[in-house]
């Protein structure tokens, strides 16, 4: 069987590169630097490749395919959860927030590296203390183990799906932005890497990808900092300094400000950049969304398996530690690349190319190697593109495996065939049809959901991993009268809550909102248009560069006001079926986690499970002294 | 699984509980973790409450351009980190050493084990 599977690899591995080197990969840079891209996106994924190949053949058994066998150091896993973790919209993401809206994108960042603290000290080691694969096992411990994997799998399988579906979508966009093949090209080429390395090598290959594009990530925003930041001396004040100086920030800022901006001199639009508010409005929103990435992370099923590839719980605690290091640090250097990318690519700039800011960390790459038409422009581009490619490509292997583990571990060996015994093959089996199931229905839905509104999704997968999740598996691990009453009835409600309002808040789209403003937009854009036009024939060279901008800004804002009244004629509300939101936050966090633990407690007051109570003495001596640990480890 | 769990039966987990040096360990985890998740927790709210409701001295400028509330966002990764040291210092410690040393102990209690599997962490 191994060698079969040895001999697949290489036509994998040929099958793949053709989509690397299509000739539209040159559309961003100029043609003779296509061999630049080709050849660090070739040597990227040669070198996952190569380690998924020296994987596959140590992955026998089921605990070799979900957990590596426990045989992950806590540094290795540290490295490991910083790569399942560090997911395109924290990579690109921040750093684009950063360069647009100043202070707010860097202050974004803080909530997901505290996040941590909540994995360190609660989830981590009893988790690995008790739990063997995924999150049911630790539900299924002491509760009715049907019942608890049958709701555990569900809740497991949607925050899979929402965030999975969010990194398809992102990551086709993404790579079609950077290397120029198409949409549903870029979703298949993400889909068929990542079944590669999960497909054959389980957790140890999906473990090593992560390791590697993390080691890179990290590798990549140090030079670009480096680069960055070495002309100042290393002083902070003195970076800054320049970046609030920075003409192209100051009119950043006055276009935010809009009204507000009159009266405030250059310096004074410049300094603003440093202040918070211009991103954030509403502070309740802003503490929901804070509540849902702190107790969130500690339910993301994908994170929570990640403590189960190592064999004890000092490895585990040793694990968070690093993570926090390298996470924390990673967000850190987003504070050079945000304000870097202000600085020398421009915000107007970073927004043209796309309007989330996205593009920030590459346009600076290219940038500080000398431009789009220098060799080392185009090598540093490449590089980190390569580098988010294998970004979405890490974190949507780490969930893929985390729903198939749902699906063949706990619905069809825990539920379908329970109390049967399973050969190790057959469940090794069982685990790799899941994941091409997952991974199938995962390129479908990608390219089904071209062109939607994804950024609902993430915030979803946190605001239920939060609600339904995190009460369930923290009161089932440190409150006595927990029971399967309570984990079914949290699982539930906390689910149902956070999609729930998730549905009627003002995240989703409102034609009718939308089409009010498009029609605000048309309505004063003559006015404004030869107002401008009117100063241009009279400005002086540097104050005509930016009434160009204005005026270019103004042409996309028509542009796009004309494109939203098409899209949207003869709809009048949203998805589903509201003319405005019911609830006014967009995250729900701050209401459906006190419901989420309110379900817990209740239904397990209201549900008598003598099984919850006689296992609760050994549940609650195993998580806290993390007894015969190591065994169940290696079975 | 199911010869695991009846293998596993044999520690005798109420004893483990009433033990006083279980109940001495678990006190000490239990104020450790409360203590420093609710300082956590706290402080990390203090910075969006304070960017929303004290704008005016997140923008008093301290050093340089730098401002106040550029340096308590700095902060909130230097205490994150300054969490995460001490307490794998605090638990790597003490409380591994008394929780192996309750482990080794029971564990050798179950007929026809030995030390060697309880003696690992």
């Amino acid at each position: 069987m191994s060698t079969g599977r040895r001999r697949w690899l290489p036509w994998l591995l040929a099958g793949c590169l053709p989509l690397a080197s299509s000739p539209a990969l040159a559309a961003e840079g100029p043609g003779r630097y296509r061999w630049v891209t080709f050849s660090v996106f070739a040597a990227v994924i040669a070198l996952t490749m190569y380690v998924t190949w020296l994987s596959a053949r140590r992955v026998r058994s089921a605990a070799d395919f979900y957990t590596a066998g426990g045989g992950i150091t806590g540094l290795q896993n540290g490295w490991a959860i910083a790569g399942d973790y560090l997911s395109a919209a924290s990579f690109l993401g921040i750093a684009g927030l950063i360069s647009l809206y100043g202070y707010d994108g860097f202050m974004y960042s803080v909530g997901w590296l505290v996040a941590y603290i909540t994995v360190l000290l609660l989830i981590a080691e009893p988790c690995r203390n008790v739990g063997r694969y995924t999150l049911s096992d630790i539900l299924a411990y002491r509760n009715d183990p049907k019942k608890s994997r049958i709701v555990g799998a569900i809740s497991v399988i949607t925050v899979s799906t929402f965030y999975l579906t969010a990194q398809m979508v992102g990551g086709g966009v993404l790579v079609k932005t950077l290397i120029g093949i198409d949409y549903e090209t870029s979703v298949v080429a993400v889909g068929v890497l990542m079944l590669g390395y999960v497909l054959f090598g389980g957790m140890v290959a999906t473990t090593w990808v992560q390791i590697i594009k993390a080691v890179l990530l990290v590798i990549a925003s140090l030079v670009i900092v480096m680069l960055v930041w070495t002309p100042y001396g290393f002083s902070l004040p003195g970076f800054l300094q320049d970046v609030v100086g920075d003409a192209k920030v100051q009119a950043r800022v006055a276009t935010l400000l809009g009204d507000k901006a009159t009266g405030m001199g250059a310096a004074e639009l410049g300094q603003r950049f440093l202040e918070p508010g211009l991103y954030f409005k509403a502070p309740i929103d802003q503490i929901s969304l804070g509540m849902a990435l702190v107790f969130g992370t500690a339910g993301l099923p994908h994170i929570l398996m990640r403590f189960f590839p190592v064999p004890t719980a000092l490895q585990a605690r040793r694990s968070v530690v690093w993570a926090m290091v390298i996470i924390g640090g990673f967000y850190v250097l987003t504070l050079f690349l945000g304000f870097g990318a202000a600085k020398f690519v421009g915000p107007a700039n970073v927004a043209a190319v796309d309007a989330g800011g996205n593009m920030a960390g590459p346009l600076l790459a290219q940038y500080i190697g000398g431009g789009p038409d220098s060799f080392m422009g185009n090598l540093m581009l490449a590089f980190v593109s390569a580098v988010a490619f294998a970004t979405i490509v890490a974190v949507v292997a780490g969930l893929v495996l985390a729903a198939a583990s749902a699906i063949a571990h706990d619905l069809y060996v825990g539920v379908v065939r329970a109390g049967r015994e399973v050969a190790p093959l057959a469940q090794v089996r069982a685990a790799r049809l899941a994941t091409v199931v997952v991974g199938a229905a995962a390129i479908a839905i990608g390219i089904a959901a071209k062109g939607q509104n994804v950024a609902v999704l993430v915030g979803l997968a946190f605001a239920v991993a939060a609600s339904a999740n995190f009460p369930c598996v923290l009161l089932t691990l440190y409150w006595r009268r927990c029971n399967t009453g309570g984990v079914m009835a949290g699982m539930i409600v906390g689910t149902v809550a956070a999609v729930g309002l998730t549905l009627v808040s003002p995240t989703l789209t409102y034609p009718k909102a939308v089409k009010a403003a498009a029609t605000k937009t048309l309505a004063g854009a003559d006015a404004r248009r030869s107002g401008l036009e009117a100063r241009l024939a009279q400005a002086d060279v540097a104050a005509a560069v930016f009434l160009r901008q204005d005026l270019q800004a103004l042409d996309k804002s028509i542009a796009k006001a004309k494109a939203d009244l098409d899209k949207f004629a003869g709809q009048e509300t949203s998805f589903m079926g509201l003319e405005k939101p019911l609830f006014e936050l967009k995250n729900p966090g701050i209401i459906s986690i006190p419901l989420g633990f309110l379900a817990v407690i209740l239904g397990s007051l209201l549900y008598r499970d003598p099984r919850a109570e006689a296992l609760w003495e050994e549940v609650y001596a195993r998580q806290t002294t993390g007894m015969m640990v190591s065994r169940s480890a290696r079975h | 699984m199911q010869s695991e769990r009846a293998d596993e039966a044999q520690v005798d987990w109420s004893a483990v509980i009433r033990d006083p040096r279980f109940q001495s360990l678990h006190r000490r985890k239990q104020r450790l973790l409360t203590g420093l998740m609710v300082f956590s927790v706290a402080y990390y709210f203090l910075l969006p409450v304070g960017a929303a409701y004290f704008q005016a001295l997140f923008a008093v400028k301290v050093w340089g351009v730098v401002n106040v509330g550029l340096l308590f966002a700095l902060s909130e990764f230097v205490v994150a980190w300054a969490v995460a040291y001490y307490y794998a210092g605090h638990a790597g410690g003490q409380l591994d050493r008394l929780a192996a040393e309750i482990s080794a102990d029971f564990l050798a209690d179950r007929p026809g084990q030995g030390h060697a599997q309880g003696a690992k962490p």
